[in-house]
């Protein structure tokens, strides 16, 4: 069965870019915009193998929406990837007290983001 | 492969000036409004997102730039400075930068360069008066580049041994962590051998699921350097007490003494050590009875004496082996076949007299056999790679017969299938080779005009997949002709012409028996037998075999092999007064339902499963068992299978857990029994069949169909 991940991002650009990465590498992917449309996804959804989801986004940031995912029993355990930028070294670590499993730094190419998907969601 | 994701550029673009007009009306409005949270928060998101696409899009300048940006912004957010008109001026000068500067994917021309560069120079000073004195500026942090740990590395070739102790923190599991992945991972980056410590770990009782107590020592040789092995845990070095310490091994290349490891690593101090030896005991045994160190410390200093002496036997019997007849080999996997039934029995008595220290040596029996087990099936692997030269000369000669030019490219020769599901892959793989030589690739003058080389290429490539070998041939010739297998379908009767049906069927068809599209019968293929051979003997396999076709650009027939036949994992069900196995390996969940909810759904017999929905049967109506009655328990359980590209469910009485199984083929009188692929014997003596999920499935998936 393929891997389902949940993309959150407002950028429709990057949503589409991570999407194509990884359906061409046989996973399944939805896609939210920010993170409440995510959290009402989250709500519908049985279970997922992988959250990626960005910080900076309008309604519910990425950190907001991490530590309300956590809340939801199940996807307590769900691993869950930030995307941040060089300069946010503070977010990484705020990612991962809201409950995250690690992050993506921006610019990344496919290998790379491949590459951290495959260790956390395999 | 780095797949390019230019295509989306354009998107970008289209998002990145759209978002440049948000950033002017904010800017705008802040003008009014300076102590507009909502407005500069507004404000910073669009510059960052500008930002963080730029870069991905390879707009380089416009990443820099929005960068320092975003700084300022950052700094006006987080009200370490405040709005002034000054810095609205600014900022949208800013953003009409921007806006010039994203018509410039590379090469920005000097003078729109020059403007930039002083912009970005105001920028900075304006988040200088928000920084403390000395603290680095972004735009210097932005200088040192980008770290990339994954590549920057030197490898270095000389083999070492670490040590690495993992401890997680309890609240690890809380982050999504796969702690046992990452101890996977990093076993895989040499010779490693593990051991784990689970003498934190509470009673039953006391044990909270949700937190982890156990860590991990590991030993790893190989030429590995520290950084790479640090890399593995860069997501939870705040959440884990990680050491990671080279080990030397002693000068004379003598293996190292457990008192020398034990000194080495802190456990016990030299003095004592040298008390303890002067008992005539085993020295593991006499530290722990004097409580100078603990079982477990004992345990994984042994582990490491263990590793460093393989490592030296490596070395000096490089890649050694010895023949064996195979006939010993399988009277030895037919002896451990009987053992594992034996356990079996084993764990049944000891579960039924409820004897603790029985139990306990049952349980641990258990774990020697399945070790056992796995190092016996080892033995029979062989490297599938043994094998293709045999198909590279049929390849050669073929091309040469009918006067086409191609040849065999291999890949993942080294993937260790069973010695006997290799033998008995060779046939059916001939004639998948034979098949694409003879209708897959085209003729040279035909490929030339297609512009395709003139020579075709048929890969065959073979790789792991869980429990499971995947076998893929491919070709770039021609491809399937659907209509062609279309009309030969409607022509052999197995389709109506009236019949709607979904390419992937369609394909599937050409492994019927008596199916051939070729014009003219060659001394190849052709004649009709061949195609569904293959399926027969892949389904005997227990594997499954599927096609798949680009018009034009050639075909894959994939194979799915079980890497061995003769002892799965299996699931224990019971139906009736009779159980079954289902392979482990096919199975994706088990659920339970309440029978009222069952009966509601009626005929319709699907239900959903993870967003998906899954037809499902009950074996009980399938192998036609009395219904139970009165005594029908108020919920069922369902066990969810995986087969081939589809989900099924299996409504059974109950299910019973996990169970080695010992496949015995079954007698002549059975060969045309649906469903069902073998037997084994139970601990209490009680035969179990073992189900065919795939051929399970074929049936369900009609049957809903229809």
């Amino acid at each position: 069965m393929p891997k389902k991940i949940l993309i959150v991002d407002d950028s429709a650009a990057i949503r589409q870019s991570i999407s194509f990465i990884l359906t061409q590498e046989g996973y399944e992917t939805i896609e939210a915009t920010d993170g409440l449309e995510a959290l009402t996804m989250l709500g519908s959804i049985e279970a997922l193998d992988l959250i990626i989801t960005d910080v900076n986004m309008p309604n519910l940031d990425g950190i907001g929406f991490i530590r309300k995912a956590r809340e939801l029993a199940k996807f307590k355990f769900t691993p869950i990837l930030v995307l941040t930028t060089e300069s946010q070294g503070s977010k990484m670590n705020e990612g991962k007290e809201a409950g995250a499993t690690g992050w993506i730094v921006k610019p990344f190419n496919s290998d790379k983001l491949l590459g951290i998907v495959k260790k956390v969601a395999e | 492969m780095a797949l390019s994701i230019d295509k989306f550029k354009s998107t970008f673009r289209e998002e990145a000036f759209e978002l440049l007009g948000h950033l002017e009306d904010d800017l705008l409005e802040l003008e009014s409004q300076p102590k507009n949270g909502e407005l500069i928060n507004s404000a910073f998101r669009a510059i960052h997102t500008v930002k963080g696409s730029a870069a991905m899009f390879g707009y380089d300048a416009v990443s820099k730039f929005a960068h320092e940006m975003e700084t300022a912004l950052d700094l006006c957010r987080n009200g370490t400075l405040s709005i002034t008109k000054d810095f609205i001026g600014l900022a949208l000068k800013g953003r009409d930068q921007l806006r010039q500067l994203m018509e410039f994917e590379e090469g920005v021309p000097t003078e729109i360069a020059k403007e930039s560069e002083l912009l970005l120079r105001r920028f900075v000073e304006f988040s200088k008066r928000g920084q403390s004195p000395g603290a680095p500026s972004h735009a210097d942090i932005q200088g040192a580049g980008p770290v990339d740990p994954g590549n920057s590395s030197p490898r270095n070739a000389e083999a070492k041994t670490y040590r690495i102790t993992f401890k997680p923190s309890k609240g690890i599991f809380k982050n999504g962590t796969r702690v046992l992945n990452l101890v996977e991972e990093l076993a895989a980056l040499g010779r490693a051998d593990v051991f784990p410590h689970m003498e934190d770990v509470p009673p039953l009782g006391a044990l909270d699921p949700e937190s982890c107590y156990a860590w991990w020592e590991v030993l790893l040789s190989g030429p590995i350097d520290e950084n790479s092995i640090r890399d593995i845990f860069i997501f939870v070095e705040d959440q884990a007490d990680l050491r990671v310490e080279q080990v030397k091994e002693e000068a004379d290349g003598s293996s190292k003494r457990l008192g020398d490891i034990l000194v080495d690593r802190g456990a016990v101090s030299p003095g004592a050590l040298r008390e303890a030896l002067g008992s005539q005991k085993k020295l593991g045994e006499v530290l722990i009875e004097k409580n100078l160190v603990s079982t477990p410390q004992v345990e994984s200093a042994l582990v490491e004496q263990e590793h460093l002496k393989k490592g030296q036997e490596r070395v000096e019997a490089a890649a050694g082996s010895i023949r064996v007849a195979s006939d010993k080999l399988d009277a030895l996997v037919d002896l451990v076949g009987e053992l594992v039934t034996l356990q079996a029995r084993l764990a049944q008595t000891s579960l039924d007299l409820r004897d603790v220290s029985l139990s306990s040596v049952s349980e641990q029996f258990e774990r020697l056999i399945s070790q056992l087990r796995d190092n016996t099936m080892s033995i029979r692997m062989l490297p599938i790679g043994s094998t293709f030269n045999k198909f590279r000369r049929v390849v050669r000669d073929l091309s040469l017969e009918l006067g086409k030019e191609a040849e065999l490219a291999t890949e993942g020769a080294d993937t260790e299938l069973d010695k006997t599901v290799i033998e008995r892959l060779g046939d059916p793989l001939v004639h998948i080779i034979r098949n694409s030589v003879d209708h897959g690739i085209e003729m040279p003058e035909v490929r030339d005009l297609a512009g395709k080389p003139k020579a075709g290429v048929i890969k065959l490539s073979a790789r792991h997949s869980g429990a499971y070998v995947l076998i893929q041939v491919s070709d770039d010739g021609k491809g399937l002709d659907r209509e062609a297998i279309r009309s030969k379908a409607i022509e052999r009767g197995l389709i109506l012409p009236s019949m709607e049906i979904a390419d992937q069927e369609l394909y599937q068809l050409i492994f019927e028996p008596g199916f051939s599209t070729a014009k003219k019968v060659t001394t190849v293929s052709g004649r009709g037998v061949g195609m569904d051979v293959v399926k027969r003997e892949i389904d005997a396999l227990g594997g499954s075999a599927q096609l798949s076709t680009v018009p034009g650009a050639g075909m894959t027939v994939t194979l799915k092999i079980p890497l061995t036949l003769a002892i799965i994992d299996g699931l224990l069900i019971r139906i009736g007064g009779e159980f079954f196995v289902v392979p482990l390996s096919a199975v994706d969940g088990c659920i339970e339902i309440r029978r009222d909810d069952l009966a509601a759904l009626g005929e319709k017999r699907i239900i959903s499963y993870r967003d998906e929905l899954v037809p499902f049967v009950s074996l009980r109506g399938f192998y036609e068992f009395a219904a139970e009655g009165e005594g029908e328990p108020e919920i069922e359980q369902m066990v969810i299978v995986s087969a081939q590209d589809y989900r099924i469910g299996l409504v059974v009485d109950q299910v019973i857990g996990d169970y080695q199984t010992v496949i015995k083929p079954l007698g002549r009188m059975y060969r045309d029994v649906d469903g069902v692929s073998g037997a084994t014997i139970l601990g209490d003596g009680t035969v179990a069949l073992v189900l065919d999920v795939n051929r399970l499935a074929l049936v369900v998936q009609r049957e809903s169909v229809r």
